[in-house]
């Protein structure tokens, strides 16, 4: 689970099971809260303390699909390909959506920069497992990501 | 799984029903058939339904739960019937592949140099997230990677000419088009031509333990004891992009030819359509990014292996891919016909007398790599005749994961992973200790029961056993 201390919410975020991969999965009391954490879920597999990493420098993020679950795993792809071009690790995020647009940004730190233990790297989103809705009056983005 | 029909020793068939065009067959025994979750069947049920689909829908004996297609699954389609492409059916890592180098000398030889050779490959050999490679391209150099492959890398003084005609496709898959890959994908893969990756990629060096068929041995160049390095990476970031950009494009696809779509990443469009003709376009360079990298990875492991060990030759005994969509002629109702054979997870296994192979190996047959463990063995392997029939020439790729990666992580530390196999002789350099947790050996399946039953089965047959000395993990 990741990090507590959120009101009511239990955690931000938590990785789950399966066969050959990985799934990632945030929650929110907003839908763009739960993408945010999913986020986080994302680059904590990629260093070993996320809470390390400062961010330092920003950049923006923008994404659009066919619906809500397409734009989560476009999000998440978004993030890694940014992070890809950039050779960054990201621990911040905002996203602002509308319909199915997403606005938002990503700060980090260049690994250069940030005296981190790496993870993993993670290939991309997939939409195995790939689900965005309310449960328990809380936002749920998630999704298994390729290894 | 009520429906499964036992056809033969290590054959099951998922019969035709419902929408299925086809029947569905899996190659396993019965301890495998029990180890593969039921996604396997529901996914190979759904790449039967896809049109166009000739013969049957396939899994390999190491098959498991994949996207859209199952990992170890197997699909030819009739451009003249209908037939699609689809994104699932080659996966997201486009063309990742294993190659091996023969070095011509035996264990007992490189025993006193292993760590000091371990050390300078992990020095030279980026690996791991966030790594990026020594070359940095331009647009318009990597343009030409992905339209020549691992000819590109040659022509740059990345290896030999002779490795060449090693390699699938002889290092260069026809059809690449770069301007139907997005400038994104490009971006991203800029700095990583040269690079490792992470996950299951890695870097083993490996000595023959066993050989079961002498002759394709020494068609491959191999005795027991003899040392060989084993090379396992894709097409990094491009291949991944590629995957995204056009699972959106083939969605819309799907949609514009009303193709029922039953899992999101199945989704396809006729080979003949223009989306379907940019995806295999696209794809096809994918897999030229794939085998140009693992060629600038071989220079880069020669140049520390023949500085450490001089003696040392280093040649290529072949280059196989294991994520992929080829054009390739087999015989349909007795008449050779072109088909688009997509193979998820799994390997091309041309078998004796097969006209595209190298000459040396014409008479054996084609050489197949099986990575299992970097605490077990892996697997040497020769493409049959049989294959044909069976399997449109394929067979297994790996091991496949027994225990998910999280469960890993909870069981064993990286440090004690790394330890408990040099307590054994093995060396591991990992460039993330997490890495290396999740990739433990118990972690996966018994890779000697999946060879047995794919040479059981007559898909490929077993030339040699191989065991690791010393592990890079991305």
């Amino acid at each position: 689970m990741g990090q507590k201390g959120m009101g009511e919410l239990r955690a931000r975020w938590e990785t789950f099971d399966h066969g050959a991969d990985i799934g990632i999965r945030g929650f929110g009391h907003s839908m763009e809260e739960a993408f945010e954490n999913a986020a986080l879920a994302l680059f904590s597999i990629m260093v070993e303390d996320l809470s390390k990493v400062k961010p330092e420098k920003e950049t923006k993020i923008y994404c659009s699909s066919f619906d809500l679950v397409g734009l989560f795993v476009a999000w998440i792809n978004e993030l890694l390909a940014q992070a890809d071009i950039k050779e960054m690790v990201f621990c911040k995020f905002t996203a602002l959506i509308e319909g199915v647009h997403l606005h938002g940004t990503a700060a980090g730190q260049g690994w250069r920069d940030c005296m981190v233990e790496r993870g993993i790297e993670i290939k991309g989103a997939t939409f195995t497992e790939a689900r965005v809705g309310q449960k328990n009056g809380l936002w749920i983005a998630q999704c298994v990501v390729d290894v | 799984m009520k429906r499964l029909k036992k056809k033969g020793d290590c054959l099951y068939e998922i019969p035709q029903s419902g929408p299925m065009h086809v029947p569905a067959y899996i190659f396993a025994d019965d301890e495998l058939l029990h180890q593969m979750d039921d996604k396997v069947y529901e996914q190979l049920s759904n790449v039967a339904s896809l049109p166009g689909i000739v013969k049957a829908a396939m899994a390999m004996p190491d098959a498991h739960w994949g996207y859209g297609f199952p990992i170890g699954g197997v699909a030819a389609f009739d451009p003249e019937q209908g037939g699609i492409i689809s994104v699932g059916g080659v996966g997201y890592d486009i063309s990742c592949g294993v190659r091996n180098l023969r070095l011509g000398i035996e264990k007992r030889e490189i025993l006193p140099y292993l760590d000091v050779l371990l050390e300078g490959l992990f020095r030279e050999i980026p690996a791991g997230v966030g790594s990026t490679g020594r070359l940095k391209l331009s647009q318009k150099e990597l343009d030409e990677v992905l339209r020549k492959g691992a000819v590109w890398a040659v022509e740059k003084g990345y290896g030999h000419s002779q490795d060449l005609a090693f390699i699938e496709e002889y290092g260069r898959l026809e059809g690449a088009d770069p301007s139907k890959v997005s400038s994104k994908a490009k971006e991203r893969q800029l700095k990583q031509v040269g690079t490792l990756g992470s996950g299951n990629h890695y870097l083993e060096i490996q000595y023959v333990q066993e050989v079961f068929d002498p002759e394709a041995a020494k068609s491959f160049g191999l005795k027991e004891d003899d040392v060989l390095i084993s090379i396992h990476c894709g097409s990094r970031a491009l291949g991944h992009q590629i995957g995204t950009d056009y699972i959106q494009i083939l969605g819309r696809a799907a949609q514009k030819y009303k193709i029922p779509i039953r899992e999101r990443e199945l989704v396809c469009a006729p080979i003949s359509s223009p989306e379907g003709q940019d995806y295999y376009k696209a794809m096809a360079c994918g897999v030229n990014c794939a085998l140009a990298n693992r060629q600038v990875l071989t220079h880069l492991v020669r140049k520390v292996v023949r500085s450490i060990i001089p003696a040392s030759e280093c040649s290529l005994i072949y280059d196989v891919s294991h994520n992929t969509c080829k054009r390739e002629i087999h015989i349909v109702n007795g008449k050779p016909k072109e088909l688009f054979v997509h193979r998820k997870g799994a390997t091309r296994a041309f078998g004796p007398g097969h006209k595209e192979l190298p000459a040396i190996y014409t008479h054996v047959g084609q050489p197949i790599f099986i990575g299992g463990t970097m605490g077990t063995c892996s697997y040497i392997l020769a493409g049959t005749k049989s294959g044909e029939e069976l399997a449109w020439c394929s067979a297994c790729h790996g091991a496949g994961r027994t225990m998910s990666r999280r469960a890993a992580l909870k069981k064993w530390k990286g440090k004690s992973v790394i330890n408990s196999l040099r307590s054994k002789g093995i060396i591991v350099k990992a460039a993330s200790l997490r890495g290396a947790a999740e990739e433990a050996p118990e972690a996966y399946k018994d890779v000697m029961r999946v060879v047995e039953v794919t040479h059981r089965a007559g898909l490929a047959r077993k030339v040699a056993l191989v065991r690791p000395m010393a592990v890079i993990k991305g």
